[in-house]
């Protein structure tokens, strides 16, 4: 193993834990700001890259595909907050797990009953194809890179937005007094489909921006899901930049776990037995690092105000 | 969605009424129709279907039913079809898991079960049974073939890979069954998973001469994908489940001249497969996949087996099955003492037929191919 | 004088009986196998029932001691077929009360260890980490190759019974039914226990429990581990059931099918869980039967639950919660 080798990986593992940030953002959001646990971000990550993969098919061009994706989750998300998820912020997590979970299960039948169970097509591109030099000697995959770039955009957007603007000081009042937000005089239900449109959206961008990577399918939504939940969890939900530094904890201890695990256990091991218990471990290993956090911080790393 | 398709469509036309024909045979069919991999299901479904409506058979009635993937649904709707609708025959399963949990109960129950996908090892060798028939391939099959092209290719050192789970690991283990040279890496990935750069890192740093891989369905797409960005151009080989016809549209010209092995290929020569391609075409506006030609095959067995013996006589309708005699529309096709199949096995590459990406056979790995299990079994 | 809950779970409980009787004398096994698999369902409710309905602690990681009970059942069942000593020489066993046992320990000390960290914390996080733990006791059962891995593990006779035929699917059924029973009546005892009371009490309000000198951990501590028996005890039934156990026993979704179930019929009801496993099965069922897209439907169903029936099926029926 060479130190190239190990650099690289970490990138990699960095870009994973970007991709995770993207789909987590949304998901703490929405927690922080009206309390819901949505289970159903990942259909909208889902929707977002059907979005995507369909208008790239029919227009020819991915840009077009990625203004479809934002555009689809967030009205998908702005239908769903007016249509159900509203009357569920004054029920307990139970309601909101059962309810959300019934989502999934609409959206994922929808989505193949419009589209069929064929994946789809859905491909980078041209302008970022391609690789380019590391230091080191290795090449790294543009595209990849542009995900790092557009997760940190995101990540400086967000703070932005939030410690910014307006509707950010509404966000933070929301998160820290609802009753007195709207006796101030601030619509509060307005406030909350903007927010979970918001949210929608940046699941709908990380589902199209991952799906030119990987494949455009029904369920595709689900692992990252979890993954997702992992990250805000560790972070401390609510928290945009506890999402961000769990997000890279994930990738990082994911994908350096996936590569180093097999090789040290080769020192005890033929190759066969290391690959396959080395892999054993390494697909538990993020669950043990949130176990580990939970256990000395049982609010995540940066428990956002209760 | 219980489809009782009584096959009247060309019956009385044919004038079929002159041959006796005892009560119609009951077909259960268990496959997957909802959520993920719902796309193999239905390609099982409709090839099995257009063989029955080719043959303009009236005597064999199909209810099909969606096991959404799950080995508690698919074992409930087992209990349901024998204790209920009554059938003679199970089908279509797709999943190794699904077919473990099914399979040995069922035919413990004297009913048969012809499995037009899954074929895992333990059924091939120490618990297999005189009631099932593998119409597809023992898991191992199609993995060995690669291995038996890449020692004939004269590769060196190659990377494999595969899901951290008892399929995976078969995959490898008949990959290396005939492929016994050296290796540059050997890598367990986890199930599901979606993201391969750690892996493609490894590949580029191990000095691999090439590739063999089995990550089917949405992980063979995503590593496809990852690994035609990546630069890293090494020859491709894997089994033909991740470059089916239901699943190159979604990988695209990255799949282009990967190297794939497979019992059946759309242009193999013989009338039965002409007129398969053909009618399916016609029937679904789609090219067939391999999963819909094992379909194909489970029904004409069925129908040829039904037109020998009635399935009411257990032993008459079983040596009837064994004897295999259905035009296949992959050739040549028999079956082993453990009831699976003795075939040829293609090496396939991907190419661009005009618009549509799709396979082209351009070598054969096995002549008349037996799994490894066989002697393992009483049989 | 009877309430109308109570009227409400005598008929639901008789009809639970004669059903399969029926359908078992009308020459319909396959019911008697859907009445089964109700009663299992149910039976693994009601464990979660304690943690969730009694404790208000929303476990999404209760597969975890379905599926430990499940392998319990197909691990000593497969050692005992193939006559292979299990670690210490020890035999593996055909015999369900034994296996019964194993599973409720196991499924109680796993519970105990589970919760000695999960609940140091509460709400979302606690739903996530339990999550999480069932996910990685998910991820260790796939690519465990012991004892068949992602493609499971077979059961091929139906463990036995001192002097009842389980293959018969209505004495199966029966033996079902009288745990199921007696997990009801325990359920009862216990809520209504002084035990029960305090851990109803730290769902309302833990500062109040912790100043009266109990520690509210060391209550939920128990319930959970209570908890994690029931359901580990269904876990092993319904391994008999299938005759099968795989990791899918392990998965989220069936986590999420068992809060489902307590939802639909009534959360901290006595038979929430029973009128939910019911109506979730013959959904399930009867929707798959009409249409590949039934669970579009069954989506649509359970929001119509969440959104306008509070207190599930059993609210409606019986009016408001004695402790909503």
């Amino acid at each position: 193993m060479t130190l190239a080798l190990f650099l690289e990986q970490l990138l990699n593992g960095l870009q994973f834990g970007v991709m995770l940030f993207l789909m987590a953002a949304g998901l703490t959001l929405i927690f922080g700001v009206m309390g819901l646990i949505n289970l159903a971000h990942g259909s909208l990550y889902m929707v977002g890259a059907f979005a995507c993969a369909v208008v790239a098919a029919w227009t020819g061009s991915f840009w077009l595909g990625l203004v479809a994706s934002l555009a689809a989750a967030a009205a998908a998300g702005a239908i769903i907050e007016l249509a159900v998820i509203r009357r569920l912020y004054a029920r307990d997590h139970l309601e909101q797990v059962l309810a959300t979970f019934a989502l999934i299960l609409i959206l994922s039948e929808g989505t193949r009953w419009l589209f069929g169970s064929v994946p789809l097509y859905l491909d980078i591109p041209p302008l970022l194809q391609g690789t380019v030099p590391l230091p080191g000697g290795s090449r790294y995959q543009l595209y990849r890179l542009a995900i790092i770039g557009v997760g940190v955009a995101v990540a400086v957007g967000l703070y932005l937005l939030i410690s910014k603007t307006r509707l950010g000081m509404r966000i933070r009042a929301g998160e820290n007094d609802r009753e007195m937000i709207a006796a101030l005089g601030v619509d509060v239900a307005t406030l909350y489909t903007l927010v979970f449109a918001l949210g929608a959206a940046l699941a709908g961008l990380a589902g199209a921006m991952v799906g030119a990577l990987q494949s455009v399918q029904v369920g595709m939504g689900e692992p990252v899901l979890i993954l997702a939940f992992v990250v805000i969890v560790i972070g401390g939900i609510g928290s945009i930049r506890g999402a961000l530094i769990g997000a890279v904890l994930v990738g990082v201890t994911d994908t350096m776990g996936r590569f180093l695990l097999p090789q040290a256990l080769t020192l005890f091991l033929p190759p066969s037995q290391a690959a396959l218990i080395g892999g054993a471990v390494a697909s538990m290993l993020i669950y043990l690092l949130m176990a580990v956090v939970l256990a000395v911080r049982p609010r995540g790393l940066f428990p956002a105000q209760a | 969605m219980k489809k009782i398709l009584a096959a009247t469509v060309l019956g009385a036309s044919l004038g079929l009424s002159a041959q006796a024909y005892a009560e119609p045979v009951k077909v259960g069919m268990i496959t997957t129709l909802s959520g993920g991999g719902a796309g193999l299901g239905i390609d099982v479904r409709d090839g099995f279907m257009l063989a029955l409506k080719n043959a303009g058979v009236s005597d064999i009635e199909v209810v099909t039913e969606d096991d959404a993937r799950k080995p508690e649904i698919a074992v409930q709707l087992a209990d349901k079809m024998i204790q209920s609708d009554q059938v003679d025959i199970l089908t279509g399963i797709i999943w190794s898991n699904l077919a473990m949990a099914v399979v040995p109960s069922v035919v413990a129950q004297g009913k048969f079960y012809l499995s037009p996908n899954a074929g895992p090892s333990p059924l091939a060798g120490a618990q297999c049974h005189e009631n099932y028939f593998n119409v597809a391939w023992q898991n191992d099959n199609l993995h060995e073939a690669m291995g038996a092209y890449a020692t004939k290719e004269g590769f060196a050192k190659p990377f494999i890979l595969a899901p951290n789970y008892p399929a995976g690991t078969d995959a490898l283990t008949g990959f290396k069954r005939f492929y016994t040279g050296d290796l540059a890496g050997e890598v367990y990935t986890q199930l599901g998973q979606t993201d391969y750069a750690a892996e493609i890192a490894q590949i580029r740093a191990s000095g691999a001469d090439s590739i063999f891989f089995f990550l089917p369905g949405g992980m063979g797409i995503a590593f496809m994908k990852q690994y035609a960005q990546s630069d890293v151009g090494l020859p491709v080989l894997g089994p033909a489940f991740s470059f089916s016809q239901d699943i190159l549209g979604a990988v695209g010209d990255a799949a282009l001249g990967v190297k794939n092995s497979s019992q059946w290929n759309k242009d193999i020569d013989n009338e039965a497969n002409k007129k398969f391609v053909e009618t399916f075409q016609a029937e679904y506006g789609r090219l067939p996949s391999l999963y819909a030609s094992q379909g194909y095959d489970t029904a004409n067995l069925i129908i040829a087996a039904a037109a020998k013996a009635d399935v009411k006589d257990a032993d008459a309708f079983r040596a009837a099955l064994k004897e295999a005699d259905f035009a296949s529309v992959r050739g040549d096709f028999k079956f082993g003492n453990n009831n699976h199949p003795i075939q040829d096995i293609y090496v396939r590459e991907v190419v661009k037929e005009g618009d549509v990406i799709t396979n082209k056979i351009v070598a054969t790995a096995f002549e008349d191919h037996q799994d490894a299990y066989a002697a393992e079994c009483g049989m | 004088m009877m309430t109308r809950e109570t009227t409400f779970n005598i008929s639901i409980a008789l009809l639970l009986l004669a059903a399969p009787i029926a359908a078992h004398y009308a020459g319909e096994p396959f019911y008697v196998t859907l009445a089964t698999r109700i009663a299992v369902l149910s039976l693994a409710a009601v464990g979660l029932n304690i943690a969730l309905g009694l404790g208000g602690l929303v476990s999404f990681g209760h597969a975890a001691f379905f599926g430990i009970g499940g392998y319990a059942a197909g691990i000593l069942a497969s050692h005992a077929f193939a006559g292979s000593p299990l670690i210490f020489g020890l035999p593996g066993t055909q015999q369900m009360p034994v296996i019964w046992i194993v599973a409720v320990l196991f499924g109680g000390f796993a519970a105990f260890l589970i919760g000695l960290i999960t609940l140091r914390t509460a709400g979302v996080y606690f739903i996530m980490i339990t999550l999480a733990f069932a996910q990685m006791i998910f991820y260790f059962a796939i690519s465990w190759p012991a004892y068949g891995g992602e493609d499971g593990l077979p059961i091929f006779v139906r463990n036995q019974f001192p002097g009842i035929n389980t293959l018969n699917p209505l004495s199966y059924f029966l033996l079902c039914y009288v745990l199921l029973g007696l997990a009801l009546l325990l359920f009862r005892l216990l809520a209504d226990s002084r035990f029960g009371a305090a851990l109803q009490a730290t769902r309302q309000n833990d500062v109040r429990v912790a100043s009266v000198g109990i520690p509210p951990y060391r209550i939920r501590l128990v319930a959970f581990t209570i908890s994690g028996m029931f359901t580990a005890l269904a876990g092993a039934l319904f391994a008999d059931l299938n005759r099968f156990v795989s990791p899918s026993m392990l998965s989220w979704h069936m986590s999420g099918e068992l809060i489902v179930l307590i939802i639909l019929g009534g959360v901290g009801r006595l038979f929430g869980p029973v009128v939910g496993a019911a109506l979730y099965v013959l959904l399930e069922f009867w929707l798959g039967g009409i249409t590949e897209r039934w669970q579009f439907f069954l989506g649509l169903i359970l929001l119509g639950v969440v959104l306008f029936a509070r207190g599930g099926v059993i609210g409606l029926v019986a009016g408001r919660a004695r402790h909503g």
